[in-house]
């Protein structure tokens, strides 16, 4: 059997997160590959979180289209999700807390319903969140892990909590798996277990690695999701490899102080959202005005404004071509992936100190946060390093020429306090001694030499880029054109097309900046149709691809729900675009329920669910309709309608007034 | 002024300032150059930051390592090259609109971080490079090209703020008066922490008010009048003082710098460390991770 997905469900605060680090680690400690995303949303406590986690033997690119094991936390989770567990599939639940009504789960899913509070008594009073381990437990009993590894891994997550902590979850997760043992048969995964572990980890640890790796000697961040986890990984650790880490009052700050830090001779880094970059935008041309290095991380979140903080999106791509006034010279990278998120940065800081200029690395949430299996030589400690041009010394004062006019572009750079070459690094333009352009000594040619001088330096990073990875058919009948963070994805999902028998091809671009006209150019003609594959809503980059290329692509597919792609979505929509069928706006049966959830949940609190769905004639708008009969969650009764136009979204209530009885709360934003 | 370690004409810069003449920053840059002297810095352990205006091009005057930065951001710009290279002499120079206009939430964080940097504001009362625009410290009142009318707001008091903001160093100098302003900024800089040194450096061309006159007429010297700079009450009266006006030292009060409590900095300033952290310690951030 290939790979294995696993959902848990639960509310935050429910100790989520936790059941699926233990899986995970477990698997991978065994030797699988494991990715896993959690759609998480702004609030601490409340509302739904849901985490998928999918192991196997192979690289797992993406987390996938399929649902085979369901850990329900609480009861909205069994009603969501249990009907999307695939045939053969299990549900697990705490049997004496949570009911799943018949009706939900498909054919052939099993029910491990686990008698918790009974397991659980032999350990005396314990808190509710114990249940996690008991389910954990059985799950690992169903997919065939090693209780052994699983106990040391219990043993680890929780390593600094009392003693008793740790004892009583080993214990409850042991307990949990003896019982699942008892009453069914583990799935047949077919899974070898190397036994060689891999490290499992998320993108923006990859990064802070990277920066570590690279040498990085200063670190300034404004909190921001989603990549604040890089500020506090490198808060811990940094000072251990000699890093000054800075949180500081605002972006605009934070880069400048990077960007200080870069100019007097250490590798800087600072890292936030598209608010924040907003906030940086005047000062990374002002990198390049100055010839300073500085590499500048923007991990996109769904725009535009504060947007929905804890999703994902590609949507910043026109902002950053757009950032700070002017023409400057700079480099903007995307990794295509979790390793490649660890070799950018790396690659980021060579780039800004040998061109000495502003290097951006576009991330995104999904990027960011999801976790990943990668290969230890991934992580490279022994990276090459370098450091461009110096002069440490200078014989003579007034020899010295910081902004000298070279035919490569780059002058070589002396720091303050190198011998006799002191001189100005100005915002203003300059001469070559950096003597103002701008004021008394104003002089056109010279202005214009500066400039070109400035720019010439990308020639030479676009000489040095490789051409963008290709993956599939080497001449497809559809090649797939994404830009950084989806490069599994859409690999998975050229591998879906393929076993459809679609000829399929992949283009994944990393370097944005230089753009790889020619390479572009060259994969475009191989291809009989070309499909830009990004997650936001106008197709940013392909319209970019238009104006560096004159390429008009076939088709897009896009996505800006909040969520990140999956293959079967890439690969459905890629295969519209083939037959001449446009990407289908009107909500799907899934999202009409999670529109009917959002109702309830935001107005009547707990106590309905939408029992029924189904396709009606017609909404107040004339339009297509979604209707969800709702009920009360306690007895069943009736509590009334939910009419959804299928186009618009708009919600129509016919339901009986219910008090509120739920206090959302916030965090994250 | 006392003797000079380094000559004054060693900070001369590559070109005259183009200020126009008798402006106040003339006076600034002297007694800057002054006090680097007095102190035997040399101009290439000396780095000086500025934002934009008239007096934020005061780095391309003088001999020394400058960065010429935006408006409003040269404590940022400042702060990372000082935790960057600790060993380097950090002056930041600019003007009341640059920093207690669009810069002044950075100035406020400096101070309380207690950065090792120097500070000195020409305070001309109005925004010069843009040709006479109300500025953060323009009396109520006064008519400036933004304001016909008479200026509607109250001015910021800058000394009372920053020592409200727990700044270990305020001082406020008088372009009339180079020698106590060079004492001034050299305190500054041996200063371990933070330090302002609020300058009244008329604008001769747009500002009709606040003039050479004008001022003198009204400051008078603290260290003439008994002040004790370790009274932060005292301190706070005379910068409430409107009718005559203290020069000199307020304030000043030892404490660690931000420096002092910066782990990272414990073995030397990070630009001379070698590349490569500790091989060891990532090797076992990656085991962790599996
Ligand atoms: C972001 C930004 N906004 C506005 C300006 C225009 N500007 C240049 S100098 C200045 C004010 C200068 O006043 P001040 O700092 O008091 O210096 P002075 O010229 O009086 O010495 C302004 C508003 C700019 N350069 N950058
Ligand atoms: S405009 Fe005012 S501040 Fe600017 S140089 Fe002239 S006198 Fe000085």
């Amino acid at each position: 059997m290939g790979a294995l997905s696993i959902g848990i469900g639960g509310a935050a605060g429910d100790g989520l997160a936790r059941c699926g680090d233990i899986l995970a680690r477990t698997g991978t400690r065994l030797g699988l590959h494991a990715y896993a995303y959690n759609s998480y949303q702004s609030v601490i406590r409340g509302g739904h979180i849901w985490l998928t986690l999918r192991m196997g033997e192979d690289k797992v690119r993406s987390h996938g289209d399929h649902l085979n094991l369901l850990i329900a936390l609480n009861q909205d989770t069994l009603e969501r999700h249990a009907p999307q567990v695939e045939a053969g599939g299990w549900i697990v639940y705490a049997a004496d807390r949570l009911t799943c009504p018949e009706r939900l789960p498909g054919k052939d899913v099993n029910l491990l319903g686990m008698p918790v509070k009974e397991l659980l008594k032999p350990l005396g009073k314990v808190p509710p969140v114990m249940q996690n381990s008991v389910l954990v437990g059985a799950a690992a009993h169903l997919l065939g892990l090693d209780p052994a590894v699983l106990e040391g891994v219990t043993g680890d997550i929780y390593a600094g909590k009392p003693v008793e902590v740790i004892a009583h979850n080993v214990d409850a997760t042991r307990a949990g798996h003896a019982h699942a043992r008892q009453h069914t048969a583990a799935l047949n995964t077919g899974w070898a277990f190397s036994r060689t572990a891999r490290p499992f980890l998320t993108g923006n640890q990859a990064m802070a690695l990277g920066a570590l790796a690279a040498g990085c000697k200063f670190y300034a961040a404004y909190p921001m999701t989603p990549v604040s986890n890089i500020l506090h990984y490198l808060a811990a650790h940094g000072p251990d490899f000699g890093m000054v880490v800075k949180q500081c009052e605002d972006e605009i700050a934070v880069i400048h102080t990077a960007i200080g830090a870069g100019y007097a001779g250490v590798r800087a880094m600072c890292a936030t959202s598209g608010g924040g970059f907003a906030l940086m935008s005047e000062a990374v041309g002002f990198a390049g005005m100055i010839e300073a290095p500085v590499v500048i991380v923007e991990g996109q979140r769904a725009g535009p404004s504060t947007g929905v903080p804890t999703k994902t999106e590609q949507g910043d791509l026109n902002q950053v071509f757009g950032a700070s006034q002017g023409d400057y010279p700079r480099a903007i990278l995307a990794p295509v992936d979790t390793a490649d998120a660890f070799g950018s940065v790396a690659e980021a800081f060579n780039l800004a100190e040998r061109f000495q200029m502003p290097v951006i690395v576009m991330s995104d949430l999904a990027l960011a946060e999801h976790y990943e299996t990668v290969e230890h030589t991934d992580l490279d400690w022994d990276m090459p390093i370098d450091r461009g041009e110096r002069v440490d010394d200078v014989a003579e004062a007034d020899g010295y020429l910081r902004y000298r006019l070279t035919p490569s572009g780059v002058s070589p750079r002396a720091l303050p306090g190198t011998p006799r070459a002191a001189h100005i690094a100005a915002s203003d333009e300059h001469d070559e001694a950096g003597i103002l352009l701008s004021d008394v000594f104003a002089s056109p040619p010279m202005r214009r030499k500066m400039h070109e001088k400035r720019m010439r330096k990308l020639e030479a990073v676009a000489a040095q880029l490789p051409p963008p990875e290709r993956y599939g058919a080497s001449r497809p009948e559809v090649l797939l054109i994404g830009w950084g963070s989806t490069g599994g994805v859409i690999r998975e999902a050229v591998d879906l097309l393929s076993e459809r028998g679609v000829v399929a091809g992949q283009m994944q671009v990393k370097y944005l900046l230089p753009f790889p006209t020619g390479a572009m150019l060259e994969a475009i003609d191989t291809a009989r149709r070309t499909v830009v594959v990004e997650n936001n809503l106008t197709g940013q980059f392909a319209r970019y691809l238009r104006a560096e290329t004159g390429h008009r692509a076939h088709g897009l597919v896009l996505r800006y729900d909040g969520e990140p792609f999956t293959p079967g979505y890439i690969a459905e929509r890629a295969q519209a675009v083939l037959t001449g069928r446009s990407q289908p706006l009107a909500l799907s049966e899934g999202e009409a329920r999670e529109c009917a959830y959002h109702y309830i949940r935001s107005r009547l609190g707990d106590m309905a669910w939408p029992a029924t769905l189904r396709r009606v004639g017609e909404h107040v708008y004339g339009e297509p309709a979604w209707e969800a009969r709702l009920e009360g969650r306690d007895d069943g009764h009736d509590m009334g309608l939910l009419v959804i136009g299928a186009d618009t979204g708009a919600v129509l209530a016919l339901h009986h007034p219910i008090p509120r009885t739920q206090e959302a709360a916030h965090g994250h934003a | 002024m006392a003797t000079l370690e380094l000559p004054i004409e060693t900070y001369d810069g590559p070109v005259d300032p183009d200020w126009c003449p008798a402006c106040g920053d003339f006076g600034v840059l002297k007694a800057l150059k002054q006090a680097a002297g007095s102190l035997g810095i040399r101009p290439d352990d000396m780095l000086v930051v500025s934002g934009i205006g008239c007096s934020s091009n005061l780095p391309g005057f003088i001999h020394a390592y400058g960065v010429h930065g935006l408006h409003g951001r040269a404590v940022p710009l400042a702060t990372g090259a000082h935790l960057a290279n600790t060993d380097l002499t950090v002056v930041i120079t600019g003007g009341d609109g640059d920093g207690y206009g669009i810069g002044l939430g950075h100035m406020l964080h400096a101070m309380r971080r207690n950065l090792n940097l120097t500070y000195v504001v020409m305070n001309n009362q109005v925004y010069g490079l843009t040709t006479g625009q109300a500025s953060p410290t323009t009396g109520l009142e006064v008519v400036t090209k933004s304001t016909p009318r008479g200026n509607p707001e109250l001015p910021l008091n800058p000394l009372a703020m920053a020592l409200a903001a727990g700044c270990g160093y305020v001082a406020r100098g008088f372009s009339g008066d180079v020698a106590q302003m060079a004492g001034l900024i050299a305190g500054g800089m041996r200063h371990r922490g933070f330090a302002l040194v609020d300058v009244f450096s008329p604008c001769v061309t747009y500002n009709h008010l606040n003039t050479y006159p004008y001022f003198r007429e009204r400051v008078y010297k603290l260290e003439e009048a008994g002040h004790d700079p370790a009274d932060l009450a005292a301190a706070m009266r005379a910068a409430g003082e409107s009718e005559r006006l203290p020069t000199g030292l307020f304030y000043q009060v030892e404490r660690p710098s931000y420096a002092d409590r910066e782990p990272a900095l414990a073995d030397g300033p990070p630009v001379k460390r070698p590349i490569k952290g500790n091989g060891d310690a990532f090797r076992s951030l990656i085991a962790a991770m599996c």
